[in-house]
């Protein structure tokens, strides 16, 4: 039970948990903002009440993970105080000023309009409830922008200097601090990912539906403007994760060495797959392509990069990185998550390209299972993509919070050692990361519950709710019973008795 | 201590004065919904009067969270790990409350789950936000790198502190039964509840105002700044005065809803500035060393400058965010909208 009393370590595996857990309703909530915008400006043109019940079923699907995503992230916000009160004490001169103008220039536009979307129907124009739509999405954009200023000033600290006493960094640059050496890179990477992440979920409900039989126009509808929306994103998802490699190879060489599964200074071979025998500091693969990764970085096989046991002898890490620390570095962890986000790139470009041809090629999808069931699961290529890239951002910077990259200024970092809160102690975290389990996954399954309700039920109106919405309760029951008209009458008896 | 160290002391409880005036009803709402709404229908038009605007509310705090991170790091630092565990429970309810509130509707197999969640996570930041308020005031012991060295959680609880707590959720319940009153249904069973309970609030929060002010003045005595002795005269009045409207608009009947409404709010303003007026220009007592101040917790002039311009352009905004969606949503909730939302 020696752990129990390690409040350092209790309070990262608290942070990852909690933040590996807001990044699951993250990436949904501005991925499927973009897609009830672009539902929603569909109804709008079209003013047709199937239009109606496909932008108001996807309401419903955006407004319950929103929900979890705005509950969850109120976690994180406090958990520098919390947690890491001398990491805040450290970063507050400069990491304090994106958190709080997240909040009064992001969140404030979210959490308003998103009231508008939530009981707006009956009671706004039909162009403001637009608006509201685009501006919940924007809101949400926006929001990711500061707070990966915030943490891209982790990652590659500027505009900044060390204190006269040494305890805190000191900002001597806006500009500098906010748009650092890794801030649009990570940013445009981040957001490009979040927006496959949307496109792969719509695809996927529209995959189902064509699988079920039911609502096939909605479904060939759907599954349209998913395949164009992933097409897109995955093309530029290239150019920013190539962006992405070649700033880590930049600015942070632990960061690549530990990628790669580094230890000795050479050109970088490129694997697809491979396990780091932290012991033997070997990586065990079957193939490689010598010279790969630094093809890659500088588009030169025979680039040089150091290796783990060269950066620590260099001595330019000082204590926090040396012989004896290398063997305590995730090393096998970071590799592990790079090369799964990596690969997850391979899928999501193949599911892309098969379900964007069979579409468009008369609508063959209809009638092929295979594809409908490889785009049924396909969410999850970009969910373990996303949480492997952020696992290798995070955890590819230890043994710092604060990383003195490449071009930081001198003194501007933070070992996690010296991070986390000193009055907090580790019963106390334990007891913490006990109870949060145990809410999340309570909140989990009833946010599962109510989108698999919402699935089942389909994009069909109640009568109230067609009143609600404007038309006459005859076009409830058209839409329904277009809804029905593959087969399955269970969806339209579920949506009469829904009313409430 | 720089001009801009007090500007940002000032904008802090101005930010927290927004939240206690704006999440105070929809936390009031929660805590008040077992007692006032009786059946399904008044639960759900309790949940539909705060539905569309509680998220807004709440963004006061995190705004406030953020902003005390930015401009006084230490202060951040220090509450927020010293009252590790109380925070962890307000947070919870926060996170429970958020959900139940958005879940409810589309779940009612899980109803009477998440209708007392709701509850418990309106009730417990309620409390608790009076408490750390009481902590901050009354002092806590601090070692020199600023770390809480007293027992974690039941340390933080006092007499006086957990009388401030008490304060804290009667203003904030006070403010949600004006806000049902307001919103309810004309002539509905829940109105009545809710303005029958109006009166006897207002009484509590005042014999609890006079108890924490008698208290807090003259057997904790901290060192307060004597130049501002007016200020805090003028707004002990004041809450005294939007307490006692707050009772007499109640008395008017309905169409003195919005008056009663906005007496009580002026209350819970009027408290914030009494607290700042108090504190000053100390964010944290310390009862064993050095305060944390203004002085030796303010982040550097140019952080504080930009934080200054940023307030500048978003608060406006804010503010414009709060006209609209208020205005769409004036007026009571039918039971109508309470069934289809
Ligand atoms: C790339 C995007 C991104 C990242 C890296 C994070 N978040 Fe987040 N956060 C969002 C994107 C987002 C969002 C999309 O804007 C959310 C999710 C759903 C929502 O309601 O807003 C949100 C919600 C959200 C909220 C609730 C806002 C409200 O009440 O409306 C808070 C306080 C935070 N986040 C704070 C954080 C902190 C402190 C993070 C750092 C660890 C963090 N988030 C990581
Ligand atoms: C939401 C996406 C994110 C995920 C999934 C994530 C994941 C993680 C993980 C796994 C760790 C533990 C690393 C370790 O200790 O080995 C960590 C630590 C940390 N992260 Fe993140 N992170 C995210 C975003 C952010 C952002 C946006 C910030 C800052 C603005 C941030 C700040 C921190 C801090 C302060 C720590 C604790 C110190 C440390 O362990 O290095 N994280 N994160
Ligand atoms: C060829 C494929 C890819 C490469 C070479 C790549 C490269 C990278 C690199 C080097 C990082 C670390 C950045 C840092 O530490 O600052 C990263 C992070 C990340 N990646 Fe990827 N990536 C690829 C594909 C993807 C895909 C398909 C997704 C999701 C759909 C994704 C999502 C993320 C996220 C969310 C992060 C963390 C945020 C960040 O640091 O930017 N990546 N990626």
């Amino acid at each position: 039970m020696e752990f129990l009393t390690d409040a350092g370590l209790l309070a990262r595996i608290q942070f990852a948990l909690t933040a590996m857990y807001h990044f699951i309703f993250v990436p949904m909530s501005i991925g499927l903002g973009m897609v009830v915008a672009i539902f929603e400006t569909r109804y709008y043109r079209s003013g047709k009440p199937e239009d109606a019940a496909a932008s108001r079923f996807w309401v419903k699907i955006f407004t319950a993970t929103f929900a979890l995503g705005v509950a969850t992230g109120i976690t994180m916000e406090f958990s520098f105080g919390t947690n890491w009160a001398d990491y805040a004490r450290f970063v507050g001169d400069i990491f304090g000023a994106p958190l709080a103008a997240e909040a009064l220039l992001a969140f404030f536009l979210e959490s308003v309009f998103l009231g508008v979307l939530l009981f707006g129907r009956a009671k706004v124009s039909k162009k403001f409830y637009l608006a509201s739509a685009w501006l919940v999405w924007f809101g949400s954009c926006l929001s990711a922008l500061w707070i990966i200023i915030a943490n891209s000033w982790m990652q590659t600290p500027a505009g900044a200097e060390l204190s006269a006493d040494g305890t805190k960094a000191i900002m001597t640059d806006f500009f500098g601090a906010a748009l650092n050496f890794s801030t649009l890179v990570r940013y445009s990477h981040t957001v490009v990912a979040l927006l496959i992440m949307g496109s792969f979920i719509a695809l996927a409900v529209g995959a189902w539906y064509l699988k079920k039989g039911r609502h096939t126009d909605f479904a060939m509808k759907t599954v349209r403007v998913a395949t164009v929306c992933a097409i897109v994103t995955t093309c530029v998802m290239l150019v920013t994760a190539h962006s992405s490699a070649v700033t880590v190879a930049e600015e942070q060489p632990t960061k690549l060495a530990m990628m790669e599964g580094a230890y000795e200074t050479e050109s970088m071979p490129l694997y697809a797959f491979g396990w780091v025998d932290e012991e033997t500091q070997q990586v065990i693969t079957p193939f490689s392509i010598p010279g790969g990764t630094s093809f890659l970085a500088t588009g030169d096989f025979s680039a040089e990069y150091q290796g783990l046991n060269d950066l620590a002898e260099s001595g330019v890490y000082g204590d926090a990185f040396t012989a004896e620390t290398v063997e305590n570095l995730p090393v096998n962890a970071v590799f592990q998550s790079y090369h799964l986000m990596v690969a997850m790139f391979g899928l999501i470009a193949i599911t892309t390209i098969l379900a964007l041809i069979f579409t468009y090629r008369g609508g063959r999808i209809k009638n092929m299972k295979w594809l409908q069931w490889l785009c049924i699961i396909s969410p999850l290529f970009p969910f373990f993509a996303i949480q492997g890239g952020w696992f290798t951002a995070e955890v590819g910077r230890q043994p710092w919070v604060v990383y003195p990259a490449e071009s930081s200024p001198a003194g501007v970092s933070l070992e996690v050692g010296d991070a986390y809160s000193q009055s907090v102690t580790g019963p106390e975290v334990a007891l913490t990361i006990v109870l949060f389990v145990v809410v999340y996954l309570f909140l989990i399954i009833g946010w599962a519950r109510i989108v698999a309700h919402q699935i089942k039920k389909g994009p069909e109106m109640s009568e109230s709710e067609a009143q609600l919405m404007g038309f006459d309760a005859s076009a409830a029951k058209a839409v329904a019973a277009a809804g029905a008209a593959g087969g399955a009458a269970a969806g339209a008896g579920a949506a009469g008795k829904d009313g409430e | 201590m720089t001009a801009l160290g007090i500007l940002w002391f000032c904008l802090i409880f101005v930010l927290i004065a927004g939240y206690f005036v704006l999440d105070g009803f929809d936390l009031g709402a929660g805590v008040l919904s077992p007692f006032v709404a009786k059946n399904d229908r008044e639960r759900a038009i309790v949940r539909r009067s705060i539905g569309p605007v509680w998220d807004g509310n709440e963004v006061w705090l995190l705004t406030a969270g953020g902003a005390l991170f930015a401009a006084f790091a230490p202060a951040y630092a220090t509450t927020f790990s010293g009252f590790y565990l109380a925070i962890m429970l307000v947070l919870m309810g926060l996170i429970v409350r958020a959900v139940s509130l958005e879940y409810r509707v589309h779940d009612p197999k899980w109803g009477r789950a998440w209708d007392v969640l709701f509850f418990v996570g309106s009730l417990l930041p309620a409390l608790l936000t009076g408490v750390a308020v009481g902590n901050i005031y009354a002092g806590i012991p601090l070692d020199a790198n600023g770390d809480y060295t007293g027992i974690p959680l039941l340390g933080l609880v006092t007499p006086f502190t957990l009388l401030c707590g008490l304060l804290g959720l009667s203003v904030f319940v006070t403010q949600g039964a004006t806000w049902l009153s307001l919103k309810a249904p004309k002539g509905s069973d829940l109105r009545a509840r809710a303005a029958a309970l109006r009166l006897p609030l207002g009484v509590v929060s005042l014999v609890l105002f006079a108890a924490v002010s008698v208290w807090g003045h003259f057997l904790i005595q901290p060192e307060m700044a004597p130049e501002l002795g007016i200020l805090r005269w003028l707004f002990a009045i004041l809450f005294v005065v939007a307490i006692v409207g707050m009772i007499v608009m109640a008395k008017k009947g309905d169409s003195a809803d919005l008056a009663a409404f906005l007496c009580s709010s002026a209350s819970a303003v009027v408290l914030v500035g009494l607290l700042a007026a108090s504190m000053f220009p100390n964010l944290v007592v310390n009862t064993a060393g050095e305060n944390i101040t203004i002085a030796t917790a303010a982040s550097s002039d140019l952080s504080l400058a930009w934080m200054t311009g940023i307030t500048c352009v978003g608060l406006p905004l804010v503010l414009i965010y709060h006209v609209v969606i208020y205005r769409t949503y004036r007026g009571r909730v039918t039971e109508q909208e309470a069934e289809t939302y």
